[in-house]
């Protein structure tokens, strides 16, 4: 498999699950929730099976809580490295978050305190997960809803301080960036032309819900026209990279999902790869 | 990392508290890390995370525990499940375990018993299913010595309650009967109810929860064919097994046959401290 010619890819979503199975619908790739997948037996394993045999998989993590202060559940990590080695993933993601702390699980993404201490520690779990997985991991910037008042750097700044010294890829998530942006009163197109665009592996489009005061990341929408006019620039910035649509909630047909997820293609540069990226360390390696 | 832990403890510890009535956030909590913007104060900003952490797993326990919803009904539900999360917090990077000390936390003997078997199933639903022993290899053996496995995703629990029938009858629709002893349900715990309530009857059960071809099943088992599969899951040899179950052979005989062609009967998962 090479992964730098993934394209457009969809969530596998259980609503799906029969119609992938039965029609084999062409598709580039699909992006499962690990943790759905970590278990030992029952239909869930099964059906990955079935969609391994005739689709690249790339794995995408909710609860490594990479920014968490306690160290990386070693139990967690195990599971994953299992669920990596049946699926041959080409990268990794999960979240640029924390989520425990003490035993408590909040199961949540919940923002980082952006300061240079914070951003050293973050970047040393993620080397020690890339380096125990055995497998390159690109970080998710995440939405978010409330900033603290420690925080030192921009977002951007935060991120490409954590990529840079833990030396993994970006997931860029540019529903996220755009509800972010709202939530904070940030330029969307300042965050994109600050990260560090050869770092970007993997792109994210979904949608949102609007409220009266804050944006919340919902993906249970089709893509809003501001969504992919930053989706526009990010390709422009950082090539054509693996697209994948999350649509999370109120899942319509899978047909409505993919022919939404294929709009992603307008906006890509005929024959413009994205510059040396983690796709090309994953192929290399 | 002493500031970044007191910090995520801070906001742990505001997130986890029990919400007010009106599902917002405790006014006396302490907001002031979280910064202001020109639509929201500290306390709202915060308050979105608090509601979206308690909305989240009670939404995982209500899908989770459907027939003790039916049960109690709706308010008597939620508001044990607040109770339960208040004190039991989710400690497991996965919400399929969110639930797993919900039997234990229930006092009445009725509800108690519902959220045993839901939990059962939650369990019975992914755990392992691991390569059968044929008849063959169990004929080979030393009863003396030998020891067997049961399949990882077979539950087995006892109950005060009929809770198989009861739940089943919640299902009615959906039900799928499957061989003179097991019921059928639906492959994945998270399913409908219905709205009228079936009855539920005080009787004492001896229940396997199984998946067999990705769906789920109950199977009441004679106390003597619990005693056995007990005996063997807890790593007694066959020899001993069969004798604390105190079954006949003829009883022996025809539990075995069956449990084999179930695939029941495995290896032992671990070898045993005195094998």
């Amino acid at each position: 498999m090479n992964p730098s010619t993934l394209e457009i890819g969809l969530g596998l979503r259980v609503p799906h699950y029969r119609h992938i199975l039965e029609k084999k619908p062409v598709c580039g790739w699909f992006e499962i929730i690990s943790e759905n997948f970590m278990v030992d037996g029952g239909r869930p394993l099964e059906v990955l099976d079935a969609i391994l045999e005739q689709y690249t998989v790339v794995q995408h993590g909710v609860s490594m809580f990479l920014g968490n202060a306690d160290p990386l559940d070693r139990d967690h990590l195990r599971k994953l490295k299992r669920l990596v080695k049946r699926t041959k993933t080409p990268w990794l993601s999960d979240h640029l978050c924390w989520g425990s702390v003490g035993g408590k699980c909040s199961h949540d993404l919940l923002p980082m305190p952006y300061t240079k201490g914070v951003a050293k520690h973050t970047a040393r779990k993620i080397r020690q997960a890339q380096d125990f997985l055995e497998v390159p991991i690109c970080v998710e910037n995440v939405s978010s809803y409330a900033e603290f008042m420690q925080n030192e750097m921009t977002e951007w700044e935060f991120l490409s301080e954590v990529v840079e010294q833990a030396d993994c890829g970006v997931l860029l998530d540019v529903n996220n960036i755009y509800v972010s942006s709202q939530n904070h009163g940030f330029d969307p197109r300042e965050y994109l032309r600050k990260v560090p665009h050869h770092r970007v592996g993997q792109m994210h489009i979904a949608g949102h819900t609007r409220l009266e005061h804050v944006i919340l990341d919902t993906h249970d929408h089709p893509v809003p026209d501001p969504v992919w006019s930053l989706y526009a620039e990010a390709v422009r910035l950082c090539g054509n990279v693996p697209t994948l649509l999350e649509w999370d909630d109120r899942i319509p047909s899978f047909d409505e999902v993919h022919a939404e997820a294929l709009k992603a293609r307008r906006f890509w540069n005929a024959g413009r790869k994205a510059p040396q990226s983690m796709r090309e360390e994953a192929l290399v390696a | 990392m002493k500031t970044l832990r007191a910090l995520q403890e801070r906001m742990s510890d505001a997130l986890m508290q029990p919400l007010t009535p009106r599902d917002g956030l405790q006014k006396s909590t302490r907001t002031d890390f979280i910064a202001p913007n020109d639509r929201m104060s500290g306390f709202e900003r915060l308050e979105i995370y608090a509601r979206q952490y308690w909305f989240r797993v009670l939404d995982c326990l209500h899908d989770d525990y459907p027939a003790l919803r039916a049960l109690l009904g709706q308010r008597r539900f939620h508001a044990l499940c607040r109770e339960y999360l208040a004190q039991h917090p989710s400690s497991s990077w996965t919400l399929r375990n969110l639930g797993s000390r919900l039997p234990e936390f229930i006092k009445d003997r009725a509800a108690r018993d519902v959220a045993m078997i839901e939990w059962a199933q939650t369990l019975a639903f992914d755990e392992a299913w691991l390569k059968p022993l044929a008849v063959a290899d169990l004929a080979r053996g030393d009863a003396a010595t030998m020891r067997l496995g049961i399949q990882p995703c077979v539950i087995l629990t006892q109950v005060s309650h009929g809770v198989d029938h009861f739940i089943t009858a919640l299902h009615k629709t959906e039900a799928e009967v499957r061989g003179a002893a097991s019921q059928a349900i639906t492959g994945s715990p998270k399913r409908r109810v219905t709205r009228r309530r079936p009855a539920l009857h005080r009787e004492r059960v001896h229940l396997a929860v199984h998946r067999q071809d990705n769906r789920l099943y109950f199977k009441r088992l004679h106390p003597k064919a619990f005693r056995l599969l007990t005996a063997l899951r807890e790593g007694r040899t066959l020899a001993e097994a069969l004798t604390h179950s105190k079954a006949s052979a003829a009883q022996i005989r025809e539990w075995f046959s069956e449990f084999s062609q179930l695939g029941w009967l495995t290896k032992p998962s671990t070898p045993h401290p005195k094998s």
